[in-house]
């Protein structure tokens, strides 16, 4: 069981956040994971490392080829994230009710927002 | 007060449930009608929605566009596949970055609660990889901001 901190850390880095997003479609090799980021293969490497450090993509060997996919706790990590999704939602969510407010016909509810 | 809940379900699905003040029918309104959405439907600070598209019909489809002004932007399209005034809109739609994510279909329900409203949001998404990579992308353009605040709460 790895610790939050460490998952956190390892989740800290917006590159490894879109490699762990590529990786939640299927398992991937270096090259293929490197692609869509313009960073060398080493520099993937290092990301890829700090995402097994913290448990939370598995690396299989294949011949010559390592390919990465998804540990149960990174899939587990990505679930936590939810708590952060959340807050973007809330906003805007709390943008409707200023809208909804505006639509309220004035006498249909009169003044009846004022009280929240 | 959170009035907000987000929940997974099963492997699948994400539930997002919400009370308002105003009645179904403004929700209802709020969600359909292009300009009210561009109003709203904006994530972070700072991002707009220069482009709203929503022919709010049974097979219409939508189309929306952000940007954050600074140039970064993504889009999504969509299907209504069913639509209940002002109950009830059943849709799919996908997210372009700039690849299609796979469709994420989504039950949006206004349901009367006293003088207001329970929104509840049900996604399914294909598989449990997948929606993981959706949530993932959401926080990805709204969550930075609040991540380190985030971190700072998870580690006391």
């Amino acid at each position: 069981m790895q610790s939050l901190d460490s998952t956190f850390s390892a989740l800290a880095d917006p590159t490894r956040r879109g490699i762990l997003a590529r990786l939640a479609l299927g398992e991937a090799t270096v090259t293929e994971l490197a692609e869509p980021f313009e960073m060398t293969q080493p520099a993937i490497s290092q990301h890829l490392k700090v995402l097994e450090d913290a448990g939370l993509i598995i690396r299989r060997i294949d011949g010559t080829r390592r390919p990465r996919r998804l540990a149960r706790a990174g899939i587990e990590a990505m679930d936590q994230w939810l708590a952060m999704l959340r807050k973007a939602l809330d906003k805007n969510y709390d943008r409707l009710d200023e809208v909804l407010s505006a639509m309220q016909p004035p006498a249909k509810q009169p003044r009846k927002g004022e009280t929240r | 007060m959170s009035k907000l809940t987000l929940t997974t379900e099963g492997d699948t699905h994400v539930i997002v449930t919400r009370r308002f003040a105003a009645p179904p029918e403004a929700l209802y309104r709020a969600h359909t009608d292009p300009k009210l959405i561009q109003k709203w439907l904006l994530g972070p600070e700072g991002w707009t929605m220069p482009v709203c598209i929503n022919e709010a019909k049974p097979g219409g489809k939508f189309r929306y566009e952000w940007t954050n002004g600074k140039g970064a932007g993504f889009h999504i399209t969509g299907e209504i596949l069913e639509f209940e005034p002002f109950s009830r809109i059943v849709h799919v739609e996908r997210m372009y970055l700039p690849d299609p994510t796979p469709d994420n279909h989504i039950e949006t329900r206004f349901d009367p609660d006293g003088t207001g409203t329970l929104m509840t949001m049900r996604m399914t998404l294909p598989d449990a990889q997948t929606r993981a990579a959706m949530l993932s992308t959401g926080m990805e353009r709204g969550m930075e901001a609040s991540y380190v605040r985030l971190e700072g709460m998870i580690q006391e």
